[in-house]
């Protein structure tokens, strides 16, 4: 599909020098691809087995977990270099930042535990008693509640931000993976990777609404396993990473209807749009490669090789 | 603290107290009733015959390790929902008549792990004290258990002994390695695994073009090298030997001494497994963290098996919110039932014999072969049907309501 890349990049004309970082989770490295060429530009070694990955509000400061470490490194995005590490608690997998970008809350795997750490100060702020195997993490966008995901306990813990307790545990599907609010914060999405559905709750009153099912013709329905899913600029569309079903489905906010899906690489986990949002980016673990996705058709342009097991993406403008 | 052990005398040195951290998150609603589910965990122990090496000691809570991780697991989603889980442990020495022993425990208890022989299964699920309780085998492989003697109320975790071949064979024949040879130990284990490897190498198209008994009894630590190629060299040529030596007896001095240079699979070498230490891809590892800083070691297959079972049960009580066996047996065999057993696909149960469906691990002492069913094998309702019993292939007939 090479060839049809400068006439897409040409109608999507992305903002110079943008980037796209990626984990690699058995290489210990982030690669940057150059969102302009989908060339990787730079390669830059980690702490052991870097998972989660997001930058700070004016992307001065680049956040990864370097899980197998049991910490979360702090890089200077410009020089590649480790400025220094945030206790994040054993095994942080998953982690976002609050909308006040100080406060990143950490799932911390092994332990059973939400892990809130205060970037500036470096100290854990609080310790919250979650699930079993935490992973999926979000904050509203008025920063009010933090959401973790319990893989073995398949429920989503609602943590009040202030207080840092519990107020609601609402279960979902089997093995949660991934949560994100709506941009307006009225709906949270979590995606089940076996249960292989996204549950939709109303924020208010944390009540299920609506559950999202995908068929894929020609795929066994236990490989269709949702993990990473991102919404559209305007919301209208989210987009779903399907795991070993090697397809991102599309589905319409509106009536949670599935409208597309997507081929992409093996065991897709995690995606990110490019800055100007014109270009999905999509982990691809096992394949060892990021698929470009043109938002507009919805199809696949580019593969990029990255490093072994890419897992988290985060864009830079 | 819940988990209470009645012990037989003697068996004091395993009896550790299990220590479980309860993660207490949120307060439960004034006045929420709390629901108690009581799980009873019977061994029958059973004398372990010699064997040529024992570098491999047989750990003493192979299987009830993994009920306790899986009683750890739901302890921590009960404590969400006001859910409270026991698990009491009772071990009966060799010899025990087990369901003389099982009576009097089940009156106390609904759901019941049995890490047993299959006579004993049998025995037990047969009580009139059983009735209208779930019963789940974690430790049998007999494929009479899922066929002509499936019991309505004996559901099982650990694969049968054909889902574990039938695995082997899909991973040979996706290599192309079509020609067999086997080797078969002399005891009944060994007799029916061959048998079941056999059938299934028929199954999947490949052929045993020759085979040999084990008859030798000397010792092979000594010998090894000098006694296996001879024996072998008259076995026509093949692509991979075939081993059924399920007590692990002879078969570890196989691999890299044989006549020709070939792979070994079967009991030893490539072998399929319900569990294997190996496994690193779909949150494997994380399962195995947490087996080990528990129990001190790897988890094995009967682990996995004990694990599964309580947790099938905690997912079930979860999503009814009720301990009663009946409606969670009714739950467990429904196509809403899905646990995430760490194998890449959910786990649930075949509602014609009870079997949980699992994918099957073949594996190498390093590394994961394949995991089965392999891609290309076909089902026209789920591909992990082509392990094992399939229902039309299944006499039994006590799950049709």
């Amino acid at each position: 599909m090479r060839h049809v890349l400068p006439a897409l990049l040409a109608l999507s004309q992305p903002a110079l020098a943008a980037e796209i970082w990626v984990t690699n989770e058995k290489d210990d490295t982030v690669s940057v691809i150059d969102v302009a060429t989908l060339q990787v530009v730079k390669t830059y070694p980690t702490g052991e087995r870097p998972r989660g990955i997001t930058f700070s509000k004016d992307f001065s400061r680049l956040y990864i977990c370097a899980s197998d470490s049991n910490t979360v490194q702090v890089m200077d995005p410009n020089t590649g270099e480790i400025l220094h590490e945030l206790p994040s608690g054993e095994d942080p997998e998953q982690f976002v930042l609050a909308p006040d970008d100080r406060h990143l809350y950490i799932a911390n795997e092994n332990d059973a535990v939400t892990t809130v750490v205060d970037t500036e100060s470096r100290k854990v702020v609080a310790q919250i008693n979650v699930g079993i195997e935490p992973e999926g993490m979000a904050v509203s966008p008025d920063g009010k509640i933090a959401i973790t995901t319990s893989e073995t306990t398949n429920m989503a813990h609602w943590i009040n931000t202030e207080t840092h307790e519990l107020f609601a545990n609402t279960l979902v599907d089997s093995r949660p993976r991934h949560a994100e609010f709506t941009a307006d914060g009225a709906q949270l999405w979590v995606t089940a990777e076996i249960g292989g559905t996204v549950s939709v709750f109303e924020t208010k009153g944390q009540t299920q609404i609506a559950k999202v099912d995908f068929a894929i013709s020609g795929v066994s329905d236990d490989l269709i396993q949702p993990v990473g899913l991102r919404f559209s600029p305007d919301g209208k569309r989210a987009f779903v990473a399907l795991g070993p079903s090697n397809h991102v489905a599309v589905v319409d906010t509106a009536t949670y209807q599935v409208t597309n899906y997507i081929l992409v690489g093996r065991r897709v986990w995690h995606l990110e749009f490019s800055p100007d949002q014109s270009l999905l980016f999509t982990t691809n673990g096992v394949s060892g490669d990021v698929t470009v996705i043109d938002v507009a058709s919805e199809t696949a342009v580019n593969t990029v090789k990255v490093g072994r097991f890419p897992w988290g993406a985060a864009a830079r403008p | 603290m819940s988990v209470s052990y009645r012990l037989s005398p003697g068996l004091a040195q395993w009896a550790k107290p299990v220590f479980i951290a309860l993660a207490l998150g949120l307060a439960l609603p004034a006045g929420a009733e709390t629901l108690a589910v009581k799980v009873l965990y019977l061994r029958q122990e059973v004398e372990r015959p010699p064997v040529l090496s024992n570098l491999d000691a047989v750990p003493e809570d192979l299987g009830l390790a993994g009920a306790e991780l899986a009683l750890a697991d739901n302890r921590t989603t009960g404590s969400f929902l006001g859910h409270d889980y026991s698990l009491t442990v009772i071990s009966l020495p060799p010899g025990t008549d087990t369901a003389a022993e099982a009576k009097a425990a089940l009156a106390e208890a609904d759901l019941v792990l049995l890490d047993a022989p299959a006579p004993a299964l049998l025995a037990v699920a047969d009580l009139p004290e059983a009735a209208g309780k779930l019963l789940f085998n974690t430790s049998a492989g007999e494929e009479a258990l899922r066929s002509a003697d499936c019991r309505a109320n004996l559901l099982h975790t650990i694969p049968e002994d054909g889902a574990r071949t039938d695995a082997l064979m899909q991973v040979l024949a996706a290599k192309r390695w079509m020609h067999l040879a086997l080797v078969v130990g002399p005891k009944p284990a060994d007799q029916a695994f061959a048998d079941h490897l056999r059938r299934s190498a028929e199954k999947f198209g490949l052929q045993i073009l020759g085979e040999k008994a084990w008859t030798f009894d000397t010792d092979l630590r000594r010998a090894a090298v000098v006694e296996l190629p001879p024996f072998l060299m008259d076995l026509p040529e093949h692509d991979v030997l075939l081993v059924a030596d399920e007590t692990q007896d002879f078969g570890r001095y196989v691999p890299d001494n044989t006549y020709l240079p070939r792979p070994v699979a079967g009991s030893e070498g490539v072998v399929p497994l319900g569990w294997a230490p190996v496994l690193e891809q779909w949150g494997a590892v994380q399962l195995q963290e947490r087996f080990e800083a528990q129990s001190g070691r790897e988890m094995q297959s009967r682990d996995f098996a004990a694990w599964a079972a309580l947790r099938a049960i905690g997912e079930a009580v979860t999503r009814t919110g009720t301990a009663d066996p009946a409606r969670l047996r009714a739950y467990l065999l429904s196509d809403a039932f899905q646990l995430d057993g760490f194998k890449g696909r959910g786990l649930s149960f075949r509602p014609w014999n009870g079997q949980l469906r699992q994918p099957i691990a073949v594996a190498n002492a390093r590394a994961l072969v394949a995991m089965a069913p392999v891609e290309g094998f076909l089902h026209p309702v789920n591909e992990t049907d082509t392990l094992g019993l399939d229902a039309p292939e299944s006499q039994c007939t006590a799950f049709k309501d």
